[in-house]
C-alpha cells in the first residue's frame, strides 16, 4: 500500500486532519478526539446585518451545499415576516433541496467513495480519484458526473447560477420555473434514474452481506430527521423525530422551532466544531447521528415506491436500526433514488411553473426559525432581529455539527480495535478516515479536505506524554 | 510533451470555487487527460512535489498562521499562483469578521452563545489572525480569476489557457465579482 506512515516526534503539522488518541496506563485506548481547525465567526459577523442579506450571506457557509443554507435561512426570515410563502414556492424550494439532494450525494458517492470501492482501497493514491476512476471506468466516471450535473443544472435552472444562486427570498422565491426548463428536466429524468438504479443493484451486488458493511464499526445511537406528520422520509418541512437504535420512538413530532428545548451545544479546548446534544440525556450521552443514515433510520416509510422497496431490503424485516457507519453510503444512494422520485412528482404537478411565488411582508415577529434537511443532517437556522429587520443574534447548528460526537466514536472505536497495549498496528489511519469519510462531513466548515485526508494522529499516554505521532500525507 | 502540473488548495473560504471547477462536468474528462493533477483537496496528495508545480490555484482568504505558512510555501513551489475567486482575491465574506477581535469573537460564540457549555477551542486548532487578508497582500500572483465562485467555464477557460501556456484572455463579464 502506498500509504506512508512515519512514527516520529513532529509537533505541528499545518493543513491536516488532527487526531489526537488517549492510552490508559495499560497502553488500550482511553479516548480520542477528532480537532476541526477552521473558524470564520459567521454568528458573530452577521449580528448587524439586514435580514434580507441573509439568505445570500450564510450560503457562503459553504459551496458543496449552499442550497441548504439559502432554503433554512429564507425559511427563518419567512418566520419573521410571519408569512406563509405562496404552494408554488415551496414546491420549487422542495424542488431546489431535491436537486441539492442528488447533486452533494453523487459528489460524495462518485467522486470521493466510488475510487475506494471501484479502484480499491490499495490502490495507488496518486489515482485513487475522480481523475483516476475517470481513467479506470469511464463509462460509470461520466454517469456519475452527469447525475451530479443534473442535480446541479437543476438549480441553474432555477436559480440562475449552480453555486450560490440568489433564488430563495424572504416570502418565497424571486424567478419561478419556465416550461422550457421544465421540459429539460422532464428530458433528463429517465437517465438519472436509470444510473442511480445500476448504482443501487452494483453497490448491492458489493456489498449486499450484511457482515461486508461493518467494515467501519458499527455502534449505536439515536438517529434524528425531520418525517411527515405519518412517519414518512421528509427533507423540506415536516416535524422533528428522534429514535433509538432499537427504532423506538424518543422524540415524537417535535415543533422544529423549538429544537432549543431537546437540543443544545457543548464545547471543547480542542476543536472549533461544536458538539450537539440531546438534553435530556446530557453532554455526551446524548449522541445522535443525522444525515442519510439518521433519516434513513429515523422515518417509518417513504412515500414513494421505489424507495420505499430499498428501504425493505435494507432494513431486512428487523424493528432496529444499522448503526454501521458504512451503511452513510448505501442509505445515500436510496436517498438519491427517493429524491429523483419526488422530483418526477414535482415536474408532474401543474402548479410547479406558476407564477405567484412570493409574498411580500416586513417585520412582523423579532424571532424566526428554519429547519430543513440538508445533504448531511438537519440544519437549523435561528434569527433574532430589530424592528427595522436589523439583525441582533443569531445561532446555526450545521449538519456536520449535529454528527461531531459520532465521528469521535467512530475515531476512538477504530484507534481500539488498531492499538493494543501501546501496539499501533497498520491500516489505521485509512480505517480512521473511512470512518470520518462516511459521515461525508461538510469540511469546507472544518477538515478542508474532500479528497483523501492528509491525517496527523498523536498518540498520548497516561502520563501525558506523545508516544508517537502518526502522518499520512 | 509533459503534461502540466498542476495544484489547487483552499483555505479559508467554502469550497464553493472548488466545486465550480468541477462543475466543468465532462470538460473534466478532457482536461484529465491534459493535466497532471498534484496535491489537492481533491486528490490524494497533499504535498507540493519537491521540485514544484507549473500552476497553483488557491481558494479562499488568508485567515489563520497554517494558511499564512502554506500561502508562502506555494509561492515557493509554483511557477504560475491563481487566486481563485473572490474570497482570495479581495477577502470577501471570511474578511467580514475584520473589525472584531478574534479572541472576543471566540469568547462570544463558544462563550456566550444560545445552547452552549462555554469551554474556548485554543488547544491544538490553528490561532486565528487579527486581520483576513487577500492573497495578494501576502505573496505575489499572477492571474486573479474573479466571481464567488468564478463560473465553471471561466476556470476552464483560464487553466486551458496557462496549460497551453498562454496567457488567458478574461474581458466583460470575466471580470465580474460575485
Ligand atoms: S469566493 Fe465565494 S465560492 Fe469561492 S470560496 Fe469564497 S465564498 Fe466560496
Amino acid at each position: 500500500m502506498e500509504r506512508q506512515i512515519h512514527i516520529e516526534p513532529v509537533t505541528r503539522i499545518e493543513g491536516h486532519g488532527k487526531i489526537t488518541v488517549f492510552l490508559d496506563d495499560k497502553g488500550d485506548v482511553r479516548d480520542a478526539q477528532f480537532h476541526v481547525t477552521e473558524l470564520r465567526g459567521f454568528e458573530q459577523f452577521c449580528i448587524g446585518r439586514t435580514l434580507w442579506e441573509m439568505p445570500g450571506l450564510t450560503a457562503r457557509i459553504c459551496g458543496i451545499c449552499p442550497v441548504s443554507h439559502i432554503l433554512a435561512s429564507a425559511k427563518a426570515c419567512d418566520a419573521i415576516l410571519a408569512v406563509q410563502i405562496p404552494p408554488t414556492a415551496v414546491l420549487l424550494r422542495r424542488l431546489m433541496n431535491l436537486g441539492q439532494m442528488v447533486q452533494s450525494h453523487a459528489l460524495s458517492f462518485f467522486y470521493l467513495s466510488a475510487p475506494d470501492f471501484l479502484l480499491g482501497w490499495d490502490s495507488d493514491p496518486a489515482t485513487r480519484n475522480v481523475v483516476g476512476l475517470v481513467a479506470a471506468n469511464p463509462e460509470l466516471a461520466r454517469k456519475g458526473i452527469r447525475l451530479r450535473a443534473f442535480g446541479q443544472e437543476i438549480i441553474d435552472r432555477l436559480g440562475g447560477k449552480r453555486i450560490h444562486p440568489g433564488w430563495a427570498v424572504p416570502g418565497g422565491v424571486n424567478q419561478a420555473l419556465t416550461a422550457t426548463d421544465r421540459a429539460w428536466m422532464v428530458e433528463r429524468m429517465p437517465e438519472a434514474m436509470s444510473t442511480i438504479r445500476e448504482t443501487l443493484a452494483l453497490f448491492k451486488s458489493t456489498f449486499g452481506e450484511t457482515k461486508d458493511r461493518g467494515v467501519l464499526t458499527e455502534y449505536s445511537s439515536m438517529y434524528m430527521g425531520l418525517v411527515r406528520p405519518d412517519g414518512a422520509w421528509e427533507h423540506y418541512s415536516g416535524v422533528l423525530r428522534l429514535v433509538d437504535s432499537k427504532g423506538k420512538v424518543v422524540v415524537a413530532g417535535y415543533d422544529p422551532s423549538r429544537y432549543h428545548e431537546i437540543i443544545q451545544e457543548a464545547s471543547e479546548p480542542w476543536t472549533y466544531l461544536k458538539f450537539p446534544h440531546y438534553v435530556p440525556k446530557g453532554y455526551p450521552d446524548g449522541m445522535y447521528r443525522v444525515g442519510p443514515l439518521g433519516r434513513v433510520n429515523a422515518c417509518d416509510h417513504f412515500a414513494t415506491p421505489l424507495a420505499q422497496a430499498e428501504l425493505e431490503e435494507f432494513r431486512g424485516g428487523a424493528k432496529e436500526r444499522s448503526g454501521r457507519v458504512f451503511d452513510y453510503h448505501y442509505t445515500r444512494l436510496i436517498e438519491i433514488l427517493a429524491s429523483l422520485e419526488e422530483i418526477g412528482e414535482l415536474l408532474a404537478d401543474d402548479r410547479i411553473t406558476s407564477t405567484e411565488i412570493r409574498a411580500q411582508a416586513g417585520i412582523n415577529a423579532r424571532e424566526g426559525v428554519g429547519v430543513h434537511e440538508a445533504p448531511r443532517g438537519t440544519l437549523i437556522h435561528h434569527y433574532w432581529v430589530d424592528a427595522n429587520g436589523i439583525i441582533e443574534k443569531l445561532n446555526l447548528i450545521v449538519s456536520t455539527g449535529h454528527n461531531n460526537l459520532a465521528m469521535n466514536r467512530a475515531v476512538r472505536e477504530i484507534a481500539k480495535m488498531y492499538i493494543k497495549k501501546g501496539k499501533v498496528s497498520e491500516g489505521m489511519l485509512n480505517r480512521i478516515e473511512g470512518g470520518i469519510r462516511a459521515y461525508d462531513p461538510c469540511l469546507s466548515c472544518s477538515v478542508h479536505a474532500v479528497g483523501k485526508m492528509p491525517l496527523v494522529v498523536t498518540v498520548v499516554n497516561a502520563g501525558g506524554d506523545v508516544e508517537a505521532t502518526l502522518v499520512r500525507d | 510533451m509533459a503534461k502540466v502540473r498542476v495544484a489547487t488548495m483552499w483555505f479559508s473560504g467554502c469550497a464553493g470555487c472548488h466545486m465550480s471547477l468541477l462543475d466543468i462536468d465532462e470538460t473534466l474528462i478532457d482536461l484529465a487527460g491534459k493535466i497532471d493533477l498534484r496535491n489537492s483537496p481533491i486528490t490524494d496528495l497533499k504535498v507540493f512535489p519537491e521540485d514544484g508545480v507549473d500552476v497553483t490555484l488557491i481558494e479562499g482568504a488568508v485567515a489563520n498562521e497554517e494558511h499564512l505558512h502554506l500561502v508562502r510555501t506555494a509561492r515557493e513551489k509554483s511557477k504560475i499562483l491563481v487566486a481563485l475567486g473572490d474570497c482570495a482575491v479581495t477577502g470577501n465574506v471570511p474578511a467580514m469578521r475584520n473589525g472584531l477581535d478574534p479572541d472576543q469573537m471566540i469568547e462570544d460564540i463558544y462563550g456566550k452563545s444560545v445552547t452552549s457549555n462555554g469551554a474556548l477551542p485554543y488547544e491544538v486548532v490553528p490561532h486565528l489572525l487579527g486581520r483576513v487578508r487577500p492573497l495578494a497582500e501576502v505573496v505575489r500572483i499572477d492571474y486573479f480569476l474573479h466571481g464567488c465562485p468564478p463560473p465553471a467555464g471561466l476556470i476552464a477557460k483560464a487553466v486551458l489557457a496557462l496549460v497551453e501556456g498562454k496567457t488567458p484572455e478574461l474581458t466583460g463579464s470575466d471580470l465580474k465579482f460575485g
